[in-house]
C-alpha cells in the first residue's frame, strides 16, 4: 500500500529565506491559490523524498510570533494548530531559520514547541553563516530545544539533501505519538521569558565573530545615507523604467512579427470569410497584441524581485517611511506600491503587511493609480505612434522620457489623493508605527528569482489566454455583425453593434477629443486595460482591412490628432479600467463601498485629465 | 563598557543621535505616545529582539526630522520611527 501524502508546512520569520527554501524542495510544482474566504495567498509545493515518499510542502505567511496580528499571521497560526478551514493539520512543521541570524527565530520556535506539533528547525543559508565566521553547534541545539536540527543551504544543488533525509526519517516514525497542544497566547511576560530563554540557549550553541557583517555595513553607509540614499533610490527607479522601455524592444518586435506572420499564414490558408476574419483580427491580432507585452512584464517583475531578494526593498520602506508620512502614508506602503507598478493586484493584496486598518485603505485606494504593467500595452502604443523617437541632450530617449513622465504623474496625484484623504477624512488619528526589520543583503538567488518570474509570467499568459480571449472574441462579434447589407460601400464595421455603441457613448467623450472607435475600445478596456489596445487593432482591422491590422500604431498616427492621442495617455494615467482590481479592492476591503468609490474617482480625475489635456493641447495647435 | 553604562543617565531610544550605542534598561510603553496599546508596542519590541540587556546602536537617521532611525539590535538591524523607540529606556 503507498504511504499517504505526509503534509509539511514552513514556518519562519520574515527574511527567513523560506521562500528560497520553498523553491528549492519543489522547484516549479508548486501550486498559488487563495486561503478560502481571505486573500491570504496560499503556495504548496510538492516533492519526493529519497525514499518515495509522495510530499506536499506549504509555504506559510513569515511571523514573528503566533499572536496572529494581521490576516496573513492568523493564517500561519491557525495553519499550525489545524484550525484553517480547508486545511488538514500539518504532519510535520519545518520552522525555517536565517543561520546568521537566530535570535527571533528560536524565540518563535519556542512558541510553536508548545502547540504539539513534531518539528524540525531548519538552519538555513548555513554556508553564509560559516563565511560570516558564525559558528552553530546544531547538535547542542538540538539536545537544548528538543527537537531535530538540520543545516540546508537553499541555493545550492544539493544543499537540501540533509533535510531530505531527515524528512524520511521522521515521516517513519510519525503517526504514533499525538502531543498535546497546550499553546495560548503569549502575555509580554512570558514573550520576555521566552526571549530570554531563546538568548541563553543560543549563546551556549552560537559563536558570533567580533566583527558583524561589513558588506551590508558599508552598502548601507551610502543606501540609507539621507541625501545619497534617496539619489541611489530615484536612480534605481529610473533604469527600472528605461529598461522595460528600452530592453524589452528587440523582443518585443520579434513576436509582433511573429504575430503578423500567423496572421498572414491563416489569411492565405483560409477562404475569406467570418471563419479567417475571426482567427485573423479576432484571435491572432486581438491576443497576440497583448501578448507581446511579456518581455516587459517579464522585465518589470524580474527587477522587483532581484529588489526584495537582495534586501533592498526595506530600505527602500526606510528611506520613503516620513516623505510618504507626509503624504498620509505608511513607510510600509512603498512595497505595496512599488509592487503595484507591476501590477495592482499583487499590490493591494499586498498592503496586508500594514496592519493598521486606515493607512491600508489609504493604500488600497491609491494603488490603482501607480502605473501598472497593464497600461504598458497602450502608452507604448501612443507614445511609438505620436512622439518621435530622438534623443534629447544626446543620451535620453525622449520616448522614454515620455514614458517616465507618465510614471512620475501617476506617483504625483496617488500622492495627493492619499494626501487629501488624510485632510478631508482620515483627520485626526496618530500615525500607526513603523517597524521593519533591515535583513542584511545577500545575493539573489537565481533560481528562486526565474522561479517567481516563471509564476508571474504564466499568470499573465494565462489571462491572455482566458479573460482577454473572450473579451477579443466578443469585440470581433460586435464589430463584425450585423454584416453590411450587400452594395454598402462603406467599410463594414460602419454597420455593426460597435459601431452602433460607439457612436452612442462618443457624445460624452467627444470634449476630451475621443471618436467613436476609442469609445468602443474603452467598454472591453474594462475588463482589462490592455485589452483595450487589441481592441482598437480589432476595431481599425475590421474598418480598414489587413494591411491595418499589421501597423496599428500607424493607423492611429493618421486617424488620431495629437491632442486625441495626449488626451488618451492622460486618460490611462487614472482610468478605473481593470475589473480584476475593483474585484480585489471589493475582497480585500469587504465592502461594495471603497470599492465604488475608487471606481468614481478614478473615472472623474481620468475625464477631468483627459478634458484639459485636450483643450490645453488643441489651443497650442495640436488639434 | 559596564562601569560606564552604571553611571550614565538613563535615557529614551527616541532621544539619541546616530552613533549612539547602549544597553537596554527596561522598556516603557505607556510614554511612547504610540498609536498602539502599551501592551501591543511592548510585546512587538519584544519580538523584534528589544529586550532588557540588548546593546542598540543607532546605525542611521532618515532624512525628515531625522526620523526614522536603523537600529542595531545585537546582530539585526531594525527600522523604527523615534515615537516608538521612546519606549526603549536605555543607558
Amino acid at each position: 500500500m503507498e504511504a499517504p501524502l505526509l503534509h509539511l508546512a514552513l514556518v519562519g520569520t520574515p527574511n527567513s529565506g523560506k521562500t528560497s527554501l520553498f523553491n528549492a524542495l519543489t522547484g516549479s510544482r508548486q501550486k498559488v491559490a487563495n486561503y478560502p474566504g481571505v486573500t491570504v495567498e496560499r503556495k504548496e509545493g510538492f516533492f519526493v523524498t529519497p525514499l518515495g515518499r509522495q510530499v506536499s510542502v506549504v509555504d506559510l505567511p513569515g511571523t514573528y510570533s503566533l499572536r496572529g496580528r494581521s490576516p496573513d499571521e492568523e493564517i500561519t497560526r491557525d495553519f499550525v494548530l489545524g484550525k484553517a478551514s480547508g486545511e488538514s493539520v500539518p504532519d510535520l512543521v519545518l520552522c525555517v531559520a536565517d543561520s546568521t541570524n537566530l535570535r527571533l527565530t528560536i524565540r518563535l520556535l519556542l512558541e510553536l514547541k508548545r502547540t504539539g506539533r513534531p518539528m524540525v528547525l531548519v538552519l538555513n543559508m548555513f554556508d553564509i553563516a560559516a563565511r560570516r565566521g558564525i559558528n552553530v553547534d546544531a547538535e547542542r541545539l538540538a539536545k537544548e530545544l528538543g527537537v531535530p536540527v538540520v543545516t540546508s543551504i537553499a541555493v545550492r544543488k544539493g544543499g537540501t539533501a540533509d533535510l531530505l533525509t531527515l524528512t524520511d526519517d521522521i515521516s517513519a516514525g510519525l503517526a504514533a505519538e499525538p502531543q498535546e497542544n497546550s499553546w495560548r497566547a503569549l502575555g509580554v511576560g512570558e514573550l520576555r521569558a521566552t526571549q530570554r530563554e531563546a538568548d541563553r540557549i543560543i549563546a551556549d550553541c552560537v559563536s558570533l565573530p567580533s566583527r558583524p557583517d561589513t558588506w551590508t555595513a558599508r552598502i548601507d553607509a551610502v543606501v540609507l545615507h539621507p541625501v545619497a540614499g534617496l539619489l541611489v533610490l530615484a536612480l534605481i527607479l529610473f533604469v527600472m523604467f528605461q529598461a522595460v522601455f528600452a530592453w524589452a524592444q528587440p523582443l518585443m518586435q520579434l513576436l509582433n512579427s511573429g504575430f503578423d506572420a500567423l496572421g498572414e499564414f491563416v489569411h492565405a490558408s483560409l477562404p475569406a470569410g467570418l471563419l479567417q476574419s475571426f482567427l485573423q483580427n479576432g484571435v491572432i491580432s486581438g491576443v497576440g497584441s497583448v501578448i507581446v507585452f511579456l518581455p516587459q512584464i517579464i522585465i518589470i517583475f524580474l527587477f522587483i524581485l532581484l529588489l526584495e531578494d537582495f534586501g533592498y526593498m526595506a530600505r527602500a520602506a526606510f528611506l520613503m517611511d516620513r516623505i510618504m508620512g507626509g503624504a498620509g502614508l505608511h513607510g510600509r506602503a512603498f512595497i505595496p506600491l512599488l509592487s503595484s507598478f507591476a501590477c495592482a493586484i499583487p499590490g493591494i493584496m499586498a498592503t496586508r503587511v500594514i496592519d493598521n486598518k486606515r493607512d491600508r485603505l489609504t493604500t488600497i485606494l491609491i494603488a490603482p493609480l501607480m502605473t501598472c504593467s497593464a497600461r504598458i500595452p497602450v502608452y507604448t502604443l501612443i507614445i511609438s505612434a505620436f512622439i518621435p523617437a530622438r534623443d534629447v541632450w544626446g543620451f535620453i530617449n525622449l520616448q522614454g522620457l515620455v514614458m517616465f513622465g507618465l510614471y512620475a504623474a501617476g506617483i504625483v496625484s496617488a500622492l495627493l489623493v492619499s494626501f487629501l484623504i488624510k485632510f478631508f477624512m482620515l483627520r485626526d488619528y496618530a500615525p500607526a508605527p513603523f517597524m521593519l526589520e533591515l535583513p542584511d543583503y545577500k545575493m539573489p538567488r537565481p533560481k528562486s528569482i526565474a522561479i517567481g518570474v516563471y509564476t508571474r509570467a504564466k499568470m499573465f499568459l494565462h489571462r491572455a489566454g482566458t479573460t482577454i480571449f473572450s473579451m477579443m472574441v466578443l469585440i470581433w462579434f460586435l464589430a463584425s455583425f450585423p454584416q453590411p447589407p450587400a452594395g454598402a460601400t462603406e467599410p463594414a464595421i460602419e454597420f455593426s453593434l460597435a459601431a452602433i455603441i460607439g457612436k452612442a457613448i462618443a457624445p460624452l467623450l467627444a470634449p476630451v477629443g475621443f471618436n467613436w472607435q476609442i469609445a468602443v475600445a474603452l467598454i472591453p478596456g474594462m475588463a482589462a486595460r490592455e485589452v483595450a489596445v487589441a481592441a482598437l487593432g480589432t476595431v481599425y482591422a475590421i474598418e480598414g482591412g489587413k494591411e491595418a491590422a499589421e501597423q496599428i500604431g500607424q493607423v492611429l498616427a493618421t486617424k488620431w490628432s495629437l491632442a486625441t492621442a495626449l488626451s488618451m495617455l492622460a486618460w490611462y494615467i487614472f482610468a478605473p479600467q481593470c475589473a480584476s482590481t475593483l474585484a480585489v479592492i471589493r475582497r480585500e476591503t469587504g465592502s461594495w463601498t471603497w470599492m465604488a468609490v475608487t471606481f468614481t474617482y478614478m473615472l472623474v480625475l481620468a475625464y477631468a485629465a483627459s478634458l484639459v489635456t485636450y483643450n490645453v493641447a488643441v489651443a497650442l495647435g495640436a488639434g | 563598557m559596564t562601569d560606564t553604562n552604571e553611571t550614565r543617565p538613563q535615557m529614551p531610544l527616541g532621544l539619541a543621535q546616530r552613533g549612539y550605542s547602549g544597553i537596554i534598561q527596561h522598556l516603557s510603553a505607556k510614554d511612547a505616545g504610540s498609536a498602539l496599546s502599551d501592551i501591543e508596542l511592548e510585546s512587538r519590541l519584544i519580538e523584534l529582539g528589544f529586550v532588557e540587556g540588548a546593546r542598540v546602536e543607532v546605525l542611521h537617521e532618515g532624512l525628515v526630522g531625522r526620523d526614522p532611525i536603523a537600529v542595531r539590535v545585537d546582530n539585526i538591524t531594525i527600522a523604527v520611527r523615534r515615537r516608538e523607540a521612546m519606549a526603549i529606556i536605555v543607558a
